[in-house]
């Protein structure tokens, strides 16, 4: 195997833990007077986004800055929940940088690059720093320093969180940054904007066609460097845990442009999900992985048993993850318990009227924590009853608006019987090919935040997303776009007259017309629909050889009826969801094509990604490190095809094992 | 689960553009589950006009768990439907009945024109936070995290405060379409933080003319909207604001 010779990841020499301080001290500087007259795009305003957006105003550049939704503050990362990593080791329990950064490396099961990943750990306690700064609420303990909670696939309590709503907080925290700068005017902000084509100019990204969602206009925006922080793709699937818009559009229109496509296949399934209910379900709700530091996840040993779960004893329950892992039990990464789960619900286990979910059963911490509260109070003889009640109130401070919401959405208390829950598709470790500087394959086109590839490998661990989009938006890109910029400072301002500017508006108004012209019988919700459940079906939780190539075929279909026949109502120049929706799904379409080629191309398991054909006895997955030490890399070359290039990951610092959480 | 057997009379605010004149229609719609949301009832209502060839109704929405606060119905009178701490899109068909005649309108409030049918424009809300909804700490300035260590309670306060979703219902609960609640919100979360201290006056001072700026109304102490608002903000944080504020403009130095 050797390194394509597209892919250069620009990876700076030197030991692992000087790589960055070096990088940073060397790397090229842009001058303030200089910086007033660079342009830089960030569309998205998620973590990632509005961290980036806030930061490079502040060091002086002129941001404009893209949402889709109506406000910067509600995109996708405001509904994270359980927390963010750092290597604070407040808790005095053994974490350090090396080993958030080993604990990544193996989480991801060894398919991701250690300089990126070593980074990401270096920045992690800074991250907590500068949100506190803000005034972001984290959770505290009494004598008033930050708590931690734990988090899957690690022994230390390295997770910082702010309830159930750590996203909103760290989100309203850079949020909060980005609006003091458009306060400023050194940010223009366009909300209810899309992105939906990158403008190339002699090979390098000189900015974006958007369409105005209101007026439903195309305008032209130019600019030295443009950053995608556009979130994750997980909605090819139909139903997942993001949110409705969340979408691949932007990432996609980089790729068709010549950005390559990481690792498509690499998909998070979650493990504790609320299961589906009904034909009529639009999306699916997470419970928190910081639910699993608390409860426990069991089946009845009996198959079929249909009793509820309070009613069915202590001996008759299979708490199949501590059994099968006892030295990381409930807490094991979400890939091995979300596999878990679907091993014992087609065996014939599974609950509820589906018997597609597995209990997480929250009595024995009501217990625990209600003692608990006996015990610092002094009151020896408490009844079983109260014991409880003050559990439940420990349990709710810490996990409330989860159980409310769990409670809101199945009409179940989950105080008193336990949740039933079952793996839905989450977060996408896939996403545009960036090298070290986040840059992708097309010069001067950036990519941060769960939209680009880089840190997780095969499979994210808890609480890492949030702290890979602040460290990308606040710590990394600011410091490594100069890379690129401080060659742009005699640019000048980029017109968007430009030939290239015409033509590519000329495209994407084309494409418009023509989705809006088809007038045919079937709605873009229903082809979504159809595509998720192929996606599904095989491209999801496992996968192999047959299914994936009818897969491909079955999409290859959809896609065609799809340019045939589907019915776009309303009107081009106008606010229009149907429109925004058509053109989504028809780039999900596509995108959903390459996941399959690229599961099917790995043939071998790791992390998110099982090939049924590659597994060991005991179910686990089974990596080829011989022949697949690699990130596939995907060049769009024309309907159909695509060109894979490999990028070798080297492992110089990490001893590659077996991933075990026995 | 299967398709439910609730039959519902929808009557719908449809409007073109903020600059024409709305009014109501009425639907009738077959098959809602009580599992539904409220959200997933429309969703099926639009795929019913789409088979028609009608132009379905607009609304805002994304994360459909109560925490982006996109979502925006003004629901047989009250914004957000009627069960209490929850928002449209968390409201299910379980609270409703069979049978049952539902309104269903947009925020109305002169600081959120119509855009069309169920969506509004909140760019207001922005630019309240633009004027002083921040502290004031560039990227890379911060000291070490537990070096200021923060009463507990104080920080679980900032945290009730911070808990707003943004979503506008406390001005559309309001006869006087009063932002109070919002602006509040942000402030108290900043003032009871030490973190917020060095802005404190200058913030209120600022975000209050912003608000009267944007043309929301004054507070008249009806409370409608903190029993309104989904997230079950306090109206405890008015009082905290006006007295930042007063104590503002007792040493007011801008503004
Ligand atoms: C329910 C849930 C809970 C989670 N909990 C956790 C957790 O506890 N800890 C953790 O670490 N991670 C968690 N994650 C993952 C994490 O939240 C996300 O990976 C992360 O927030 C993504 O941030 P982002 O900035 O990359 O993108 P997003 O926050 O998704 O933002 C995307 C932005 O791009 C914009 N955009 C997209 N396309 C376009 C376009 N074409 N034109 C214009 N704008 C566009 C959107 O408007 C938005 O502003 C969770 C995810 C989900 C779904
Ligand atoms: S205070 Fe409540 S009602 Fe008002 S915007 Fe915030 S969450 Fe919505
Ligand atoms: S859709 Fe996000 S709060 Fe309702």
């Amino acid at each position: 195997m050797a390194t394509s010779s597209r892919l250069d990841a620009r990876i700076p020499q030197g030991s692992l833990e000087d790589k960055w301080k070096k990088y940073k001290s060397s790397v090229p500087l842009v001058n303030p007077a200089n910086k007033r007259n660079i342009e830089v795009i960030v569309v998205g305003t998620g973590l990632a986004g509005a961290s980036a957006a806030a930061t490079l105003a502040e060091m002086g550049y002129k941001v404009k800055a893209f949402c889709f939704q109506d406000s910067p503050r509600r995109a996708h990362s405001i509904a994270a929940q359980g927390g963010i990593n750092a290597a604070k080791n407040y808790q005095n329990d053994g974490d350090s940088v090396h080993r958030l950064f080993y604990d990544t490396i193996k989480g991801g099961d060894y398919r991701s690059r250690e300089a990126n990943v070593h980074r990401l750990a270096e920045v992690s306690g800074n991250i907590i720093d500068q949100c506190v700064a803000q005034g972001v609420p984290f959770a505290r303990e009494y004598g008033g320093l930050l708590s931690n909670r734990s988090f899957g696939g690690v022994q230390v309590q390295r997770t910082f969180y702010a309830a159930g709503q750590t996203g909103q907080q760290l989100l309203l925290g850079a949020y909060s940054g980005l609006q003091r700068q458009v306060g400023m005017g050194t940010i223009a902000m366009y909300n209810r904007h899309e992105m939906l084509d990158v403008v190339k100019i002699d090979g390098k990204c000189r900015g974006i066609i958007a369409r105005n969602l209101i007026t439903g206009e195309l305008e032209r925006h130019s600019a030295h460097a443009v950053l995608l922080c556009t979130g994750g793709y997980g909605n090819v699937f139909y139903l997942s845990t993001n949110a409705m818009g969340s979408n691949v559009t932007a990432a996609w229109k980089a790729h068709k442009r010549g950005a390559f496509f990481a690792n498509p296949c690499f998909t998070q399934i979650h493990p504790t999900c609320i299961p589906v209910s009904g034909e009529h379900q639009s999306k699916l709700t997470l419970m928190s992985e910081s639910l699993r530091n608390d409860g426990r996840i069991w089946v009845p040993k009996k198959q079929n048993d249909t009793r509820p779960g309070n009613e069915i004893p202590e001996e008759e329950r299979d708490y199949y993850l501590e059994r099968r892992y006892p030295a990381f039990g409930n807490l094991v990464p979400r890939d091995i318990a979300s596999r878990a789960a679907k091993e014992r619900c087609d065996a014939g286990y599974g609950v509820g009227s589906s018997k597609l979910a597995v209990f997480l059963d929250f009595s024995a911490a009501f217990h625990r924590y209600g003692q608990g509260e006996a015990n610092k109070n002094n009151i020896t003889n408490a009844s079983e009853a109260q014991i409880l009640e003050w559990g439940k109130a420990v349990v709710k401070e810490k996990y409330g608006n989860l159980f409310d919401m769990y409670k809101q959405i199945t009409g179940e208390d989950p105080y008193e019987v336990p949740m039933r829950i079952y793996p839905a598709v989450h977060y996408t470790m896939g996403g545009l090919w960036v090298d070290y500087n986040l840059m992708t394959t097309v010069p001067g086109l950036y990519s941060l935040g769960e939209a680009n590839f880089s840190d997780h490998g095969a499979n994210r661990l808890g609480a890492s997303a949030l702290m890979q989009g602040l460290a990308d938006g606040y710590f990394v890109i600011p410091i490594t776009v100069g890379a690129y910029l401080a060659g742009e400072i005699r640019t000048g301002k980029i017109s968007t007259d430009h030939e290239a500017f015409v033509q590519t508006e000329k495209e994407v108004k084309d494409r418009i017309e023509k989705l809006i012209s088809i007038k045919g019988n079937t709605s873009p919700e229903l082809f979504h629909r159809r595509l998720g459940k192929i996606m599904w079906d095989k491209c999801g939780m496992a996968r192999n050889e047959k299914g994936l190539k009818e897969a491909i075929v079955e999409i290859r279909a959809l896609r065609e009826e799809f340019w045939k026949d589907v019915k776009v109502m309303g009107k081009i120049g106008d606010f229009n969801p149907e429109l925004d929706k058509a053109n989504r799904v028809a780039d999900f379409i596509e995108l959903g094509e390459l996941m399959c080629i690229d599961a099917l191309t790995r043939n071998e398991s790791c992390g998110g990604h099982f090939r049924e054909e590659y597994q060991t006895e005991e179910g686990e997955a089974l990596r080829d490190d011989e022949n697949f030490m690699f990130v596939s890399a995907w060049e769009h070359i024309a309907t159909e095809k695509w060109e894979l290039h490999k990028e070798d990951l080297v492992y110089d610092n990490i001893k590659i094992a077996q991933r075990s959480y026995k | 689960m299967s398709a439910g057997n609730m039959r519902l009379t929808l009557k719908v605010w449809r409007q073109s553009n903020t600059d024409t004149q709305g009014g109501f229609e009425n639907y009738n719609l077959d098959g809602v589950s009580p599992d539904m949301s409220f959200l997933e009832m429309f969703d099926i209502l639009n795929e019913q006009l789409i088979e028609e060839n009608k132009e379905p109704v607009a609304f805002d929405h994304d994360c459909r768990e109560g925490i982006c606060g996109m979502c925006s119905m003004f629901i047989n009178g009250q914004p957000h439907g009627p069960l209490k701490g929850v928002t449209t899109c968390q409201l299910h068909m379980r609270s409703f009945q069979d049978g049952d005649t539902i309104t269903v309108e947009p925020w109305r409030a002169a600081g959120f024109p119509v855009i069309k049918d169920l969506v509004v424009n909140r760019d207001g809300f922005d630019r309240i936070i633009s004027a002083g909804g921040f502290v004031s700490v560039n990227t890379g300035n911060a000291q070490d995290a537990n070096s200021l260590p923060i009463a507990k309670e104080n920080a679980d306060d900032a945290f009730a405060a911070a808990a707003c979703i943004g979503c506008g219902a406390c001005v559309a609960a309001c006869k006087n379409a009063s932002a109070m609640l919002f602006v509040s919100a942000k402030i108290s979360q900043l003032a009871l933080l030490p973190q917020g201290q060095a802005e404190r006056s200058i913030r209120a001072e600022k975000m209050v003319a912003q608000m009267d700026a944007e043309g929301f109304g004054n507070c008249t102490n009806t409370h409608a909207c903190s029993a309104e608002c989904p997230k079950e903000i306090s109206f405890e944080n008015i009082a905290r604001m006006n007295r930042e504020y007063l104590g503002a403009k007792v040493s007011s130095k801008a503004v």
